[in-house]
């Protein structure tokens, strides 16, 4: 058996879409931000199978990686911090309940 | 032709992502999520390992998994208490989600076959991009060189900083 592009692009595919279904379904921000993350980490992995299978001299696929993570993380920060502060007004972060824009 | 202990090694990663993956989308209890996922960016970081990217690996488990982890946590622990159970999904919200993601899963997985002779292609062989090749493609101005991308970053990050303290603070 040999490992080829495939067997590495499906378990990526169903974490993408184990993304996608969480984001649909949950009402936690929180957990919404998870799904987020599973669906980025997805497309990382494909990034750099990519770049190992196709292009092995180069290094495009590991840095565009590289600085999506950089990028995740800053959005991460950001976004629990919007969610804290919604957390203090509302005292509350289920997505069905936040429809003010003004409290 | 691989070694029987990276096809094991495959095999375990791949299971860990497809099981941790499902868990932490549908677990009800928001910190088992969190943990969830932690399992999972370890699974890819050992992917990256996998693929002879140790940086990248280094990079994956410092960042996310050292991090944005530590983050969600702390941030779950503020907003709800840690033994609750999410309430149950409607089963609206259920089938729309999985419509969603067969959809998607469909379109990607139809997209991948119609390319199925380039995906049998078997792995090159490639020396592990040493700490001296990606910090002089990180750090200079020449073609396929990364040095404007890098200061973008850092003002991004800056950036970030300011508007989290700026968002968090007390009025």
């Amino acid at each position: 058996m040999e490992l080829t592009m495939l067997y590495y692009l499906i378990p990526s595919l169903f974490m993408f879409c184990c993304g996608v279904y969480g984001f649909v379904t949950r009402k936690n921000m929180i957990a919404i931000l998870i799904s987020l993350e599973l669906m980025l980490n997805a497309v990382d992995i494909n990034f750099v199978v990519f770049n190992r299978y196709l292009f092995p001299g180069n290094m495009e696929g590991m840095f565009f990686t590289l600085f999506a993570i950089a990028i995740a993380a800053a959005e991460t920060a950001l976004a629990i911090a919007i969610i804290i502060n919604i957390f203090r007004v509302a005292s509350d972060i289920d997505v069905r309940e936040i429809n003010k824009m003004k409290f | 032709m691989e070694s029987v202990g990276s096809i094991i090694m495959y095999v375990i990663i791949a299971l860990a992502i497809v099981i941790f993956s499902i868990l932490a989308v549908t677990t009800r209890k928001i910190l088992r999520a969190a943990t969830y996922l932690l399992f999972t960016l370890f699974a890819t970081a050992a992917i990256y390992f996998q693929l002879d990217y140790e940086f990248l690996g280094a990079v994956q488990i410092a960042v996310y998994a050292g991090g944005i982890v530590v983050l969600f946590v702390f941030s779950i622990l503020l907003t709800s208490h840690p033994g609750d159970n999410s309430e149950k999904l409607a089963s609206k919200s259920k089938k729309m989600g999985l419509v969603g993601a067969a959809v998607m899963f469909i379109a990607a997985a139809w997209s991948l076959f119609s390319r199925c002779e380039m995906l049998m292609t078997s792995r090159p062989e490639m020396s592990n991009p040493d700490m001296q090749r990606v910090g002089e493609a990180l750090m200079g101005t020449a073609h396929y060189q990364y040095l404007l991308p890098f200061e973008a970053v850092s003002v991004l990050l800056l950036a970030c900083i300011i508007g989290g303290v700026v968002i968090a603070r007390k009025r």
